[in-house]
C-alpha cells in the first residue's frame, strides 16, 4: 500500500518537476515584462536537443550541457530582441500570439537544424532503479528533483541578492521609476528572458534520459506549465513551482488510483476546483485583469 | 477600410495561394500526402525519405517506360482536415493519377472520400483493418492490419502457454485502434485479458498504471498496442519496476529507435513485424531477404538513420504503383484495375497479392514474431 | 469601434462583395474547399472576436465548442436519426448551455479564470471524443452523414462555399445587431471601464456570460459546417492548438473588427497552403510571418490598416 503511494507520488513529482520549471519560466518574463511567453516550452526542447546533438558530436556531457544552456540563452535574449522588444507597447494578448509564433519558428528551426527524431540522454548516475520503502526510482528522478530545488534556490537568491535581480524586481513594480533610477530596463528584459531560458533548458537537460526529447516536445510543456503557473498564482515564483508538482501529483494519482484514460481530466477538475475556491491561485496576490 | 484595400488583400491572398511550377506534359504525377511532423513524424518522416528517394532512383534510370515520375508531398502534421484539403489539392491542382500516403488512419480515412468521388487509385500507408474492410473501390494498403498484429502475438503466446493477461495501450489512433481488434480476437485464441490502462501520446512516466498491472494477481504477460515514445517509456517503466512477465510489444515500434531509446530494457521484448527488421539474418534460401536487404541498404545509405518498417510501407506502395502502370500505363482506371491485379510482389512487408475482394494482400506469413535479444533484432520462431 | 458600428451596412456589404467577388474567381474545387474553410474558421473566430474584443475575455478551449458542434450533427443522425439541421442547432444549444453554466460562476471572479476554465473544458472535451471510441470511433474519427437539402446531398465544395458564405454573413448581422442592443452598448461601457459600468448598474458577469454563450454557438456552428464539409471528422478538431489557432486569426485580423476576423481567418487558413512549395521551412516561415505582422500591424491587420488609409485620406 505504502509502496505503491510512494510510487505514485515519486512519479507525480518527477513529471510535475517539469511543469514547475516552465511555470517558473514563465513567471520570470511575466514579472520583468508582463509578457506570458508561450514559447517556454521550446527553451526546454532546446535544452534536450542541443545537450543530446552535442553528445553526439563527441562533446563530453558536462561541455555538452553548457553549450546547451549558453545556447537556450542566447536564443532567449534573440526571441526577447527581435520579436517581443519592437512590439514593447502592444497588448499583452498581441504579445501572447508573438510568443506563440515564436515558438513555431524555434520548432520549425530545431526540425532544420535537427531531426524529427526521438533521442534520449544515458542517466547522469546509470538506468538501475534504487529500491526506497518498497517504491523503485531511477536515479535520474532524484537529479530532477534535486536539480529543481537547486535552481529554485538559485533565483531566490539571486533576485534576493543580487543587484542585477534587484533590478529585475525594480523594472517589473515599476518601469519608468526604474528607469529614473537608471536601471537600463532593455538590459534587464534581456536578462530575464536569458535567465528564464537557461532553468528551461536545464529542465530540459534533466528530464531527456527519462522522458526523452523530440523537437515538438514544447507545446504540451507549455500549456501545463501555463496550467502549474495559473494554478500556483500568476507572478508568484513559489506558486509557480507549487502548482506544477501539484498538477503532477493530480495526474499521476489519479493515473494510478482512478482512470488512466482521464487522468489529465481530474487534473484539471482538481486545478478549477482550487481556482473556484482561491482565485487568485495556491500562492497568488497580484490579479491580472486579463490573459 | 475601402473596398479597394479588401479587394488588394483578396488579390494577394490567392496570389499566394497559387501553386508554383506546372509539370512537362509526359510526367505521371503522383500525389502523396503524408504527416511528415506532428505527433505521427516518425511514421511519415521516413516515408517521405523513401518515396523521394526511390522516385529518384527511377527517374535517373529513365523512369517508367521513358516517362519522367513527378512525386507531389504535402504535409498534413498528423490533422485529417489539412490531410482532406491536400487531397483536394492534389485531385484538383495537381491532377495526380495516383496517390501513395495517408499516414495515420484517420487522414486515410478523411482523405479516402476524395479519392473514391475522383475515381483515383489511393494506397495507403496506414494500418487500421477500416481501411479496407469494408472495401472501397479505389482505396488500398501496404501494412500489415493492426488485428493480424494481435492474431500473431495471440498465437505466440498460445504456444507459450500466457493465457491471462494485462494490457497497456496508448490513446493514440495506432494504440486505440489495435486495442479494439485485440480485445474482439483474444477470445478466439483462449486469452484472457484481466486488466487494461491507458497513457497520452505525449505522457512520460506510466509508472503508475504498471504499478497497477503489476498488483494484479495471475497475470502472465502484458501487451503494449501503442507507437513513438510510450512504448519505449512503458518498456523502461516495466524493467524499472522489476515486473518479470513477458512483454510483447506492436509493430508499431519496429524500428531501431525503439530499441535505441528503450536500451537494456528492450532485451526480452517481443513483438511481430515484418522481416525487414531481421533482413540480414533469414535464411538465403528465403525470397524476401534480397528485397529487404536492398532496401535497408539504401535507407541507411541514405538518411544515416535505422531503418523502419514504416519508410518499407512507402516503398511496397510505390512498387505497386509503378509496376501496375508499367503493366497498363498512366490511366488511373487501369492503374486501379492492375494494382488490383497485383500478384506475388515481393516487397519489404511479405509477398503481395491483390484481388478483387483483398485490397491489401498479405497473409500473416509474412509476419514474424521477433524478440529483442543483445539490443538488436532476432527471429523468436 | 464606433466608426465600425456606424458602418455596420458598409461592413456587411463589404464582407459580402468580398465573398461573393472571390467566389465568382475561383478556379475550382480546391480553391473552393480553402475559401470555405476560410469562411467556417470565420464564423468561429467572429465569436471568439465578440468575447475577446468586446468583453475582455479569452477563451484557450474555443476548439471545445468546435468539437462539440462537429460532434453534434456526426452522432446524432448515425445513432439517433436526427436530422442534420436538428442536430446542427442541437449542439448550438448545448455549447450556448453549457457556456451559460461555466461561464456564471466563473465570470463572477475578476481576472483571468475564463481562459484557465475554457482550457480545462476544451482538453475534456478532445479526451470524451478520443476515449469514448465506441460510439465517436476515436483517434481515427468517424463519418459524418452528408446534408441533404431538398432532397440532394450538398458535396460540392462550391455549393459549401456559398453556403458558409451566407452563414457568416447572416452570423455578422447578428453580432452587429448584438452589439448595437443594450447589452452591446452595455458591453462597451464595460469596455472603457468595468469599475464605471459596475456602477451603473451593468451586470457585468451577466453580460460578459451572454457573450460567451453566443460565441460557444458561433464555434458549435462552425464545427457543424466543417464536419458536413468534411464528411468524416477527428477528435482534432477540438484540440488546444485548434483553439490556439481560432485566438491567433482573432488577434491577428483585428480584436473588435468583425471584418477583422474574416481576414484573420484567411491568413491563417490560406498561408500554410501557399507555404507548401517552401517544405520544410513551412513553419519556420509560418512563425515568422505571425510575428512580423503583429509587430508592424499591431492592432490586427483590419484595425491597423483602416487607421493608415483614414490618416492618410484626411
Amino acid at each position: 500500500m505504502l509502496a505503491q503511494f510512494l510510487q505514485f507520488t515519486m512519479s507525480g513529482l518527477t513529471v510535475g518537476a517539469v511543469y514547475a520549471v516552465v511555470g517558473l519560466g514563465f513567471t520570470i518574463i511575466y514579472n520583468a515584462s508582463g509578457v506570458l511567453n508561450f514559447a517556454q516550452g521550446e527553451f526546454v526542447m532546446i535544452g534536450g536537443m542541443v545537450t543530446v546533438f552535442a553528445v553526439a558530436a563527441g562533446v563530453p556531457l558536462p561541455l555538452a550541457i553548457l553549450l546547451a544552456i549558453a545556447v537556450a540563452a542566447i536564443v532567449g535574449i534573440g526571441l526577447h530582441r527581435l520579436a517581443i522588444e519592437p512590439a514593447r507597447d502592444a497588448s499583452p494578448v498581441v504579445l501572447i500570439i508573438i510568443t506563440i509564433g515564436g515558438a513555431l519558428v524555434l520548432r520549425g528551426i530545431a526540425q532544420l537544424v535537427f531531426d524529427k527524431q526521438l533521442h534520449k540522454l544515458p542517466g547522469f548516475s546509470g538506468d538501475t532503479p534504487v529500491n526506497f520503502l518498497g517504491a523503485s526510482i531511477l536515479p535520474q528522478a532524484l537529479w530532477v528533483l534535486g536539480g529543481t530545488a537547486i535552481m529554485v534556490a538559485l533565483v531566490s537568491l539571486f533576485f534576493a541578492k543580487t543587484m542585477i535581480g534587484k533590478a529585475v524586481l525594480a523594472t517589473a513594480a515599476n518601469r519608468l521609476a526604474a528607469q529614473l533610477v537608471g536601471v537600463n530596463t532593455s538590459v534587464i528584459l534581456a536578462i530575464s528572458f536569458a535567465l528564464s531560458a537557461a532553468i528551461g533548458a536545464i529542465a530540459g537537460i534533466l528530464v531527456t534520459p527519462i522522458t526523452f526529447t523530440h523537437y515538438e516536445v514544447g507545446t504540451m510543456l507549455a500549456l501545463k506549465g501555463f496550467a502549474a503557473l495559473v494554478l500556483g498564482g500568476l507572478g508568484n515564483p513559489m506558486g509557480a513551482i507549487l502548482g506544477g508538482l501539484l498538477l503532477g501529483l493530480c495526474e499521476q494519482l489519479s493515473a494510478g488510483y482512478i482512470s488512466s484514460t482521464y487522468k489529465d481530466a481530474f487534473a484539471f477538475i482538481v486545478m478549477i476546483g482550487v481556482l473556484l475556491v482561491r482565485p487568485s491561485g495556491l500562492l497568488g496576490s497580484k490579479l491580472a485583469e486579463r490573459v | 477600410m475601402t473596398p479597394r484595400s479588401i479587394l488588394k488583400l483578396a488579390a494577394l491572398a490567392l496570389m499566394a495561394g497559387t501553386t508554383l511550377g506546372a509539370a512537362k506534359a509526359q510526367d505521371i504525377k503522383i500525389g502523396a500526402v503524408l504527416s511528415v511532423t506532428g505527433p505521427a513524424s516518425f511514421l511519415g518522416d521516413p516515408e517521405e525519405k523513401t518515396l523521394k528517394m526511390y522516385v529518384e532512383e527511377i527517374n535517373a534510370k529513365g523512369g517508367i517506360k521513358g516517362r519522367k515520375i513527378q512525386l507531389i508531398t504535402y504535409d498534413d502534421g498528423g490533422d485529417a482536415n489539412k490531410a482532406r484539403t491536400f487531397a483536394t489539392r492534389l485531385v484538383e491542382e495537381d491532377k495526380v493519377v495516383a496517390m501513395v500516403g495517408g499516414t495515420t488512419t484517420g487522414t486515410t480515412m478523411s482523405m479516402g472520400p476524395v479519392f473514391e468521388d475522383a475515381q483515383l487509385p489511393f494506397i495507403s500507408l496506414a494500418g487500421a483493418v477500416v481501411i479496407v474492410e469494408p472495401q472501397k473501390k479505389w482505396v488500398f494498403k501496404t501494412p500489415h492490419t493492426d488485428r493480424m498484429a494481435c492474431e500473431k502475438i495471440f498465437e505466440d503466446m498460445k504456444k507459450r502457454n500466457l493465457t491471462k493477461i494485462g494490457m497497456i495501450s496508448g490513446t493514440d489512433g495506432f494504440g486505440k485502434s489495435m486495442r479494439d481488434e485485440c480485445v474482439k480476437v483474444n477470445a478466439r485464441f483462449g486469452i484472457e485479458i484481466l486488466a487494461e490502462e491507458t497513457y497520452g501520446p505525449r505522457d512520460t512516466d506510466m509508472t503508475p498504471q504498471l504499478t497497477n498491472l503489476k498488483g494484479k494477481s495471475g497475470m502472465q504477460a502484458v501487451i503494449n498496442p501503442g507507437f513513438g515514445q510510450g512504448p519505449a517509456i512503458v518498456t523502461r517503466n516495466f524493467r524499472q519496476l522489476g515486473l518479470t512477465v513477458p512483454l510483447y510489444q506492436s509493430h508499431g515500434v519496429a524500428s531501431k529507435q525503439f530499441i535505441d531509446l528503450a536500451g537494456d530494457a528492450a532485451n526480452g521484448v517481443r513483438l511481430p513485424a515484418a522481416a525487414l527488421l531481421v533482413a540480414d539474418k533469414l535464411p538465403a534460401s528465403d525470397p524476401q531477404k534480397p528485397v529487404a536487404q536492398a532496401y535497408a541498404k539504401k535507407f541507411q545509405d541514405a538518411t544515416k538513420q535505422p531503418v523502419s518498417t514504416f519508410g518499407g510501407h512507402a516503398y511496397d506502395g510505390l512498387m505497386i504503383l509503378v509496376g501496375a502502370i508499367e503493366r497498363g500505363g498512366a490511366d488511373p482506371k487501369v492503374i486501379r484495375d492492375e494494382i488490383e491485379k497485383t500478384k506475388g510482389f515481393m516487397g519489404t512487408a511479405g509477398i503481395f497479392n491483390m484481388t478483387a475482394t483483398d485490397h491489401m494482400g498479405l497473409d500473416l506469413s509474412a509476419f514474424k514474431m521477433l524478440e529483442i535479444k543483445n539490443g538488436d533484432w532476432a527471429l523468436a520462431e | 469601434m464606433r466608426g465600425l458600428i456606424g458602418n455596420r451596412w458598409a461592413e456587411l456589404g463589404a464582407m459580402a462583395l468580398l465573398i461573393g467577388l472571390v467566389g465568382l474567381i475561383l478556379p475550382s474545387g480546391y480553391y473552393f474547399r480553402v475559401g470555405a474553410l476560410v469562411l467556417v474558421s470565420a464564423i468561429a473566430a467572429l465569436g471568439l472576436n465578440l468575447l475577446l474584443g468586446y468583453a475582455g475575455q479569452v477563451s484557450l478551449g474555443h476548439a471545445g465548442f468546435v468539437g462539440i458542434g462537429a460532434y453534434a450533427v456526426a452522432l446524432l443522425p448515425t445513432y439517433w436519426g436526427v436530422p442534420t439541421l436538428l442536430a446542427l442547432a442541437g449542439g448550438a444549444v448545448f455549447s450556448g448551455l453549457l457556456a451559460l453554466a461555466l461561464g456564471r460562476p466563473i465570470l463572477r471572479l475578476k481576472g483571468h479564470f475564463l481562459a484557465v476554465a475554457t482550457l480545462g473544458l476544451g482538453i475534456l472535451v478532445a479526451m470524451v471524443l478520443t476515449n469514448e471510441a465506441r460510439i465517436t470511433g476515436g483517434p481515427d474519427g468517424m463519418p459524418v452523414p452528408r446534408l441533404e437539402l431538398f432532397g440532394t446531398r450538398i458535396r460540392a465544395p462550391e455549393t459549401w462555399y456559398w453556403i458558409t458564405g451566407g452563414v457568416l454573413l447572416v452570423a455578422t448581422f447578428f453580432a452587429q445587431n448584438l452589439l448595437n442592443s443594450s447589452t452591446g452598448r452595455a458591453l462597451r461601457a464595460l469596455h472603457d471601464s468595468e469599475v464605471a459600468a459596475r456602477a451603473a448598474g451593468i451586470d457585468v458577469a451577466r453580460i460578459k456570460g451572454i457573450v460567451f454563450a453566443v460565441s460557444a454557438i458561433y464555434a458549435s456552428v462552425s464545427g457543424s459546417l466543417l464536419a458536413l464539409l468534411n464528411g468524416h471528422i477527428t477528435p482534432d478538431v477540438a484540440s488546444f492548438l485548434n483553439s490556439i489557432e481560432l485566438v491567433t486569426m482573432v488577434v491577428l485580423g483585428g480584436m473588435g473588427s468583425l471584418l477583422g476576423s474574416l481576414i484573420g481567418a484567411a491568413v491563417l487558413v490560406i498561408l500554410p497552403q501557399a507555404l507548401t512549395i517552401f517544405h520544410e521551412y513551412e513553419h519556420l516561415l509560418l512563425g515568422s510571418f505571425i510575428i512580423l505582422i503583429m509587430i508592424f500591424l499591431r492592432d490586427g491587420i483590419v484595425p491597423t490598416l483602416r487607421k493608415r488609409f483614414t490618416e492618410r485620406g484626411s
